[in-house]
């Protein structure tokens, strides 16, 4: 584990670098509080509503799923493919297998239209 | 001096202010270059004013961004809105902790032992690198959550959907290269491309490329810059971020860039080694040390991110979509058989 411990210490200096650029900044720049500077962005209109509860497109949920189901895959292949020149052909037989099922599951989503953005 | 605190704690420090000092000069460079470059693209001369030719433009813009008003918007969530740049910038920081500069060196003998120029070299290295930079798209959907702005939360969930999207066949393209090298060790990966006597872009280039594409939109730049998209979205998720804030958003974005350019070169380019590792007759390109050699292949890298920039439009939202799953996801899952094949037929 000890070659872990520089990654301990590299990962509290990193978090120290944000706080104190951001002190720095407190303490020398400039600044004029107005409310009209506190609106969000709009163009020459007052926002209408406030952002949290703006409605967003369904499909951006299923994306997520997707990645969901994706990209705990990838996590399979990972021990796999290190160990990959000792399992051999044993190994690469079991894991074609393993993705025909998961390409069974992502024609079937292709099918019907998950993947579509329109 | 005690030997266990001499070893774990002096020398990594050491080695953390000289990494991040660096990485911040080389990041603070890279917008200037990449405004000289896109300047030169267009027939322009670019920032020219700060400076002999324009090098302190830098200084300069850090010096602006570090003085400039901190606006919050009055209807956000404050916390997080602080919280945000913060949880993208460290990532980024994070994963040099395990990039490999170059071999174990003396630096021409001014040390009495040989030193690896990088920080720590674990055996999961490459699960950290993509665990840790998987935080960053945290920031940027908190940062547009919490400005309470309809312009930041499309940019911020829009960056979310791609960045989540492409990071799929990243993973099988990185797992492509595990087949080769049989290791999760950034160190061992290069190593292998040595002991195997060529780089592993030869018999990976359809990963590579994949890769690189990949690279590209996880860092939300051209062509895949939607997130931002000025000419819809104002500037996507960091619209109401201005000052010290906005810059760490900004300095994430070139770090990511780097982290993409860096991984590339030790994945597919033989990291730190001299083009073809073991032909004698080339011995003369070891003249030049490795970690030059390393900081070459970044750049030509870099160049290839500020060329895209300078050349492609931007990509439709359903268009990206559509790259990112009908294309490069079942290419991605080929080539991973493809390679294991090739891997069995060689060694079998």
């Amino acid at each position: 584990m000890q070659q872990y411990i520089p990654i301990v210490v590299f990962t509290l200096v990193a978090i120290l670098f944000p706080i104190i650029a951001l002190l720095l900044a407190k303490v020398i720049r400039a600044g004029s509080p107005d409310p009209v500077k506190a609106e969000p962005y709009e163009c020459g209109v007052k926002a209408p509503t406030t952002a949290f509860d703006t409605r967003f497109s369904i499909r951006f949920y299923l994306i997520a799923v997707l990645f969901v189901v994706f990209d705990v895959e990838t996590i399979f292949l990972f021990p796999w493919a290190v160990m990959f020149e000792k399992l051999a052909v044993f190994g690469f037989i079991e894991m074609v297998v393993f993705l025909a099922i998961l390409v069974v599951g992502y024609v079937y989503a292709w099918k019907r239209g998950a993947l579509e953005w329109a | 001096m005690d030997q266990p605190l001499y070893q774990f704690i002096v020398i990594p420090l050491v080695k953390i202010v000289v990494i991040l000092g660096v990485l911040s000069l080389i990041v603070a460079y890279l917008t200037f270059f990449e405004r000289k470059v896109l300047a030169y693209i267009q027939v322009r001369l670019g920032p020219n004013r700060v400076g002999p030719r324009g090098w302190l433009q830098p200084v300069a813009d850090a010096l602006k961004l570090l003085v400039k008003e901190d606006l919050v918007p009055g209807g956000a969530q404050k916390f997080v809105f602080m919280l945000a740049p913060a949880l993208i910038i460290v990532p980024a920081f994070l994963v040099f902790a395990v990039i490999p500069f170059g071999p174990a060196t003396r630096l021409f003998g001014l040390l009495p032992e040989a030193i690896p120029p990088y920080l720590t070299d674990v055996n999961i290295a490459l699960l950290f690198v993509l665990g840790i930079s998987s935080i960053g798209v945290y920031g940027i959907i908190l940062g547009g959550w919490a400005s309470n702005n309809k312009f930041s939360l499309m940019g911020a969930l829009r960056s979310g959907a791609q960045m989540i999207s492409y990071e799929v066949p990243m993973g099988f393209a990185i797992i492509s290269v595990l087949l080769m090298a049989g290791s999760l060790s950034l160190v061992k990966i290069v190593e292998a491309q040595q002991s195997s006597h060529l780089w592993f872009i030869f018999p990976g280039l359809l990963g590579f490329g994949i890769y690189f594409i990949c690279g590209v939109a996880e860092t939300n730049r051209n062509p895949f810059d939607l997130p931002e998209a000025e000419s819809e979205l104002v500037a996507g998720f960091h619209t109401e971020y201005s000052g010290m804030k906005f810059a760490f958003f900004f300095l994430a974005e070139y770090t990511n860039m780097l982290v993409v350019s860096s991984l590339a070169t030790v994945l597919f380019l033989g990291g730190w080694l001299r083009p073809f590792p073991n032909v004698a007759w080339l011995g003369f390109l070891g003249i030049v040390p490795p970690f030059v050699w390393f900081a070459l292949k970044v750049a030509g890298f870099i160049f290839v991110y500020l060329w895209f920039r300078g050349t492609f439009p931007r990509y439709r939202f359903d268009q990206l979509m559509h790259v990112g799953w009908k294309w490069l996801l079942p290419l991605s899952l080929a080539n991973v058989l493809l390679v294991g094949l090739i891997v069995l037929l060689v060694k079998g």
